[in-house]
C-alpha cells in the first residue's frame, strides 16, 4: 500500500463513529435550553444579546459543518467561502432590491446549496485530507473573487457592503437586536430540528454508513456519490443561512469578513463541541467567540500564545470536546441517583 | 442536564466577562458616558493580531502616550484610561469589540481605530449611537464626509489626495509621460489609483500605458515589474505596502528600468524600504511626506526627535524606533488630547466633535515643517498637507512648497 493510499485509509477513519442517539440532547433538556435561550435576553444589555445572536450563527454554522463530517465523514475547511456566498446573497437582495431580509434567507440558503452540491461533485473523487485541501482552496480563494471587477458592482468590491438592520415587525416593542436575536433563534431552532431529524432519517443513516465504511455502504444499495455531494450540499445550505443572518446582524460584509481565519474557527468549533454532537456546535461557537475575547484580556501580546495554551488544554484534557464532558457528566448524574 | 450545564457555563463566563469590564460612570452635567471628573475612558481598536498585526504597535505607541499624559497629570485633571480591543482585522470582530466598548466599557468615543473595513463596518453604528469615531486610522478618503457621518473624522492626508498631486507634478513637469502603474488590490491600492486617474484627468486614459495589480499574498511581484518595463512607460507609479515597495525597487535596478519613479507615503521610510533595497537603487525616487520619517539622518537633532526619543526611552523602550507607525501614534495621540484639552470640563460627546472640528494651525511634535492640522465644521480632513520629496544619498530631500489638497468622500 502506498503512503498516500494510507492516509486515504486512515481517512475513513479520522472521524470517529457517532451512534445517531448520541447525537442529539433529550427532549426535557432541549427545552430547557429552549427556555433558557427564550428568557436570558429579556435581562440582558443589548451587547450581549448581540454576542448571544453571534453565537446562535456561529452555533449554526458549525452545526452545518458537524453535519458533513459528523454525519457524512467529509472533511472542509471551506465553510468560510459558503458564508460568504450566504452573507453576501442576503446584502445584494437587500441592498440593490429591496428585499425583505427574512425572505432573502431561504434564497441564501438554495444558493448556497446549488454551490456546495455543485462543489461536492468534483469533490467526490477525493477524501480525507486531499479534500480538506481542495476545499481549503475554495476559502482561501474566495476573499479574491469578491474582489473582482465585474462583480465589483453587486459586491461592492473591497469597500463592502453596508446592510441596513431590520427593525422589530408588527411595531413589537423591542430593540433591533432583541428582535434580530429572537428571529435568529426562531431560524436556528427550525435548522436545529431539521437537522436532527435528517440525522435519524434514511439519508442521515447513508450518510453515518458512508462514514463508517463507504464500501460497505455501497454494497449495502448506499447511492455513495449522491449521499455525499447531498451531506455537502445541505451543509453549504445551512452555511449560507448562517452567513445571510451574520450579515444581518454585524450590518456589513466585506472580504475581509470571511477569509481562511473565519474557516478554521468553524473547524475549532466543531472539534471543541465534539464531532458528531449537534448541541456541541452551539458549545463549539462560544469557544470561538468568548475565549479569544478571555485571551486578549489576559494578556494583549500574547492572545494569540494564550489562546494557543487554552486550546491545548482542551485537545489534551477533552480531546472529544463538550461531548466528551456532557458524558461525563451524564455518568455522574448516574452514578448520584443510583446511590 | 449534562449539556444544559455547559451550555448555561458558556454564558455565565460571558455574563461574568462583561460584567467585570464594565465600570459605571456616572452622567454629570457635563459629562456623557465615559467621562467624569477623574477620568476620560477612551476605546480603541487595533488589529495586534492576523495579516494587519504590524500596525499593532500603533495602538501600543498610543497605550504609552496616554501613560505619559496620566504620569504628567492627566488632561485638566483627568486621567485617561485607554480601553484597546484586539479584532484580527476581521470586520465582524470589530463590530464586536466596538459595541463592547460603548455599550459594556462605555467609553466616551472611539479612537484611531484601525482599517478601512474594520472602520466601515462600525461607521453606521457608532453615527447611530452618536459616538465620536474619532480619527480614523486608515487613509481612505471617505471618511471627510461630515454631511452624512458627522460623527466619523479621518486623520491622515487621505491617499486619493496623494496620487493627485504626483499627477499634478507628472501633467506639469512631463506631460508627454508614459504611465505605469502598479498597485495593491484593495481599498487601499484601488483608492490611490483612482486619486492618479482623477488627478491626470481627460488624459488618464492615453498617459496610463499599463495597470497592473498584485495580491498582498503573492510572494514577490518580480513578474509585474518585468511586465510594467515591457511596455516602454518611463513613469511608474508605484503603489505598494514596505515589503513590496523594496522589491520593487531592488528590481527596477536589476532590470536597469529607469523610470521617473513615484513611490506611495505609505512605504516612503528610509529604515523599512529603502535601505533594505539599496540607496544605490534608489536615488531620486520621488514620495511625498507628512511626518518626519524618524529613520531620515536629517532629523537626528532635530527638537521633536528628541521629544520623541524621550518619550519612548521612558516609556515605550522596547518600541522599534525605524518604524513610521511608531511616530504615527505619537503624533495622533497628540491630536487627540489637544481635542480633549479644548474640550474643558464640557466632555460631552457632541462637544468633543465640535472640538475636533476647530482644530486651527495645530502642530503636533513630528509633522514636517509647514504642516498644520485644520479642521472645520465641513472639513473632516484634519491634515490634508503634504510635501513632495527625492531621495538624495541616504536621506529625503523635501523640495516644492507644502501642497494642500483636499479630496472629499
Amino acid at each position: 500500500m502506498s503512503a498516500a493510499e494510507e492516509v486515504v485509509a486512515e481517512g475513513h477513519q479520522a472521524v470517529e463513529a457517532v451512534p445517531k442517539r448520541a447525537m442529539t440532547l433529550g427532549t426535557g433538556t432541549s427545552l430547557l435550553v429552549l427556555a433558557v435561550l427564550l428568557v436570558v435576553p429579556v435581562f440582558v444589555k443589548n451587547f450581549i444579546i448581540f454576542q448571544m445572536t453571534m453565537l446562535l450563527i456561529y452555533g449554526l454554522a458549525v452545526l452545518a459543518l458537524n453535519i458533513l463530517t459528523g454525519g457524512s465523514g467529509q472533511f472542509s475547511l471551506g465553510q468560510s467561502a459558503f458564508y460568504a456566498v450566504g452573507a453576501y446573497t442576503s446584502a445584494v437582495l437587500m441592498e440593490y432590491f429591496n428585499v425583505n431580509y427574512a425572505l432573502t434567507i431561504p434564497v441564501s440558503a438554495a444558493v448556497c446549496f446549488g454551490f456546495g452540491y455543485l462543489f461536492g461533485k468534483p469533490a467526490l473523487r477525493l477524501s480525507g485530507v486531499y479534500l480538506a485541501l481542495a476545499t481549503f482552496a475554495l476559502a482561501t480563494a474566495m476573499p479574491q473573487l469578491l474582489k473582482l471587477n465585474f462583480l465589483e458592482h453587486w459586491t461592492g468590491g473591497v469597500q463592502g457592503l453596508v446592510v441596513t438592520k431590520p427593525d422589530a415587525p408588527f411595531g413589537l416593542p423591542m430593540s433591533q437586536d432583541m428582535w434580530l436575536y429572537y428571529f435568529t433563534l426562531i431560524v436556528t431552532v427550525a435548522i436545529y430540528v431539521f437537522s436532527v431529524n435528517l440525522l435519524r432519517s434514511r439519508s442521515g443513516r447513508a450518510f453515518m454508513a458512508i462514514r463508517d465504511n463507504e464500501i460497505a455502504a455501497s454494497s449495502m444499495g448506499v447511492n455513495v456519490a449522491l449521499y455525499k455531494t447531498l451531506a455537502f450540499g445541505v451543509s453549504a445550505g445551512i452555511t449560507g443561512v448562517a452567513g445571510s443572518l451574520g450579515a444581518i446582524a454585524v450590518q456589513f460584509v466585506a472580504p475581509d469578513s470571511y477569509t481562511i481565519t473565519l474557516a478554521i474557527s468553524l473547524f475549532l468549533g466543531m472539534v471543541v463541541g465534539g464531532v458528531g454532537w449537534l448541541p456541541g456546535s452551539f458549545v463549539g461557537a462560544a469557544f470561538i467567540i468568548f475565549v479569544p475575547n478571555m485571551a486578549e484580556s489576559i494578556s494583549k501580546g500574547l492572545s494569540g500564545a494564550v489562546f494557543g495554551v487554552l486550546l491545548f488544554l482542551v485537545i489534551y484534557l477533552v480531546p472529544h470536546g463538550a461531548r466528551q464532558i456532557a458524558i461525563l457528566g451524564q455518568q455522574f448524574a448516574g452514578k448520584l441517583r443510583r446511590n | 442536564m449534562p449539556a444544559m450545564h455547559v451550555r448555561l457555563g458558556a454564558f455565565s463566563a460571558a455574563l461574568v466577562l462583561t460584567a467585570t469590564l464594565s465600570t459605571t460612570a456616572f452622567a454629570q452635567k457635563k459629562y456623557d458616558t465615559g467621562a467624569s471628573d477623574t477620568e476620560i475612558k477612551i476605546g480603541n481598536i487595533m488589529p495586534y493580531s492576523g495579516p494587519a498585526s504590524a500596525y499593532g504597535v500603533i495602538g501600543k505607541t498610543e497605550e504609552a502616550y496616554f501613560r505619559k499624559v496620566n504620569a504628567e497629570g492627566g488632561i485638566n485633571g483627568r486621567k485617561i484610561n485607554f480601553v484597546s480591543y484586539d479584532d484580527g482585522y476581521s470586520p465582524p470582530k470589530t463590530v464586536e469589540q466596538a459595541r463592547k466598548l460603548v455599550e459594556s466599557d462605555e467609553v466616551l468615543l472611539i479612537f484611531n481605530s484601525l482599517g478601512t473595513p474594520p472602520n466601515t463596518a462600525i461607521q453606521k453604528y457608532l453615527n447611530q449611537k452618536k459616538v465620536p469615531q474619532l480619527f480614523v486610522a486608515t487613509g481612505a478618503t471617505k471618511w471627510n464626509d461630515p454631511q452624512n457621518f458627522p460623527w466619523t473624522m479621518g486623520w491622515q492626508p487621505n491617499y486619493q489626495s496623494e496620487t493627485i498631486i504626483y499627477a499634478k507634478y507628472i501633467l506639469k513637469n512631463k506631460p508627454d509621460a508614459k504611465i505605469a502603474v502598479l498597485y495593491q488590490n484593495d481599498d487601499y491600492g484601488k483608492d490611490y489609483l483612482k486619486g492618479f486617474k482623477d488627478g491626470l484627468g481627460a488624459k488618464a486614459a492615453s498617459m496610463i500605458v499599463i495597470e497592473d495589480s498584485y495580491e498582498v499574498s503573492e510572494p514577490t511581484i518580480d513578474s509585474h515589474i518585468v511586465r510594467l518595463k515591457a511596455t516602454g512607460a518611463d513613469v511608474f507609479i508605484n503603489i505598494t505596502t514596505p515589503k513590496f515597495a523594496a522589491q520593487a525597487i531592488k528590481k527596477n535596478a536589476e532590470l536597469g528600468w529607469k523610470p521617473l519613479h513615484f513611490l506611495n507615503n505609505v512605504s516612503a521610510n528610509i529604515g523599512s524600504v529603502i535601505k533594505p533595497a539599496g540607496f544605490e537603487a534608489a536615488q531620486d525616487i520621488i514620495s511625498s511626506a507628512y511626518f518626519k520619517d524618524p529613520t531620515d539622518p536629517q532629523w537626528k537633532n532635530d527638537a521633536a526627535m528628541k521629544a520623541w526619543n524621550d518619550f519612548l526611552d521612558k516609556y515605550y523602550p522596547e518600541a522599534n524606533r525605524a518604524d513610521g507607525a511608531v511616530m504615527y501614534g505619537f503624533i495622533v495621540s497628540q491630536g487627540l488630547v489637544q481635542v480633549l484639552k479644548a474640550c474643558g470640563d464640557n466632555l460631552s460627546r457632541e462637544n468633543v466633535m465640535k472640538q475636533a472640528a476647530s482644530l486651527r494651525d495645530f502642530e503636533p511634535v513630528g509633522l514636517l515643517p509647514g504642516v498644520k492640522v485644520n479642521t472645520s465644521a465641513s472639513d473632516f480632513a484634519p491634515i490634508s498637507q503634504l510635501q513632495l520629496q527625492r531621495l538624495k544619498g541616504e536621506t529625503w530631500e523635501l523640495f516644492g512648497d507644502v501642497i494642500s489638497s483636499d479630496a472629499g468622500g
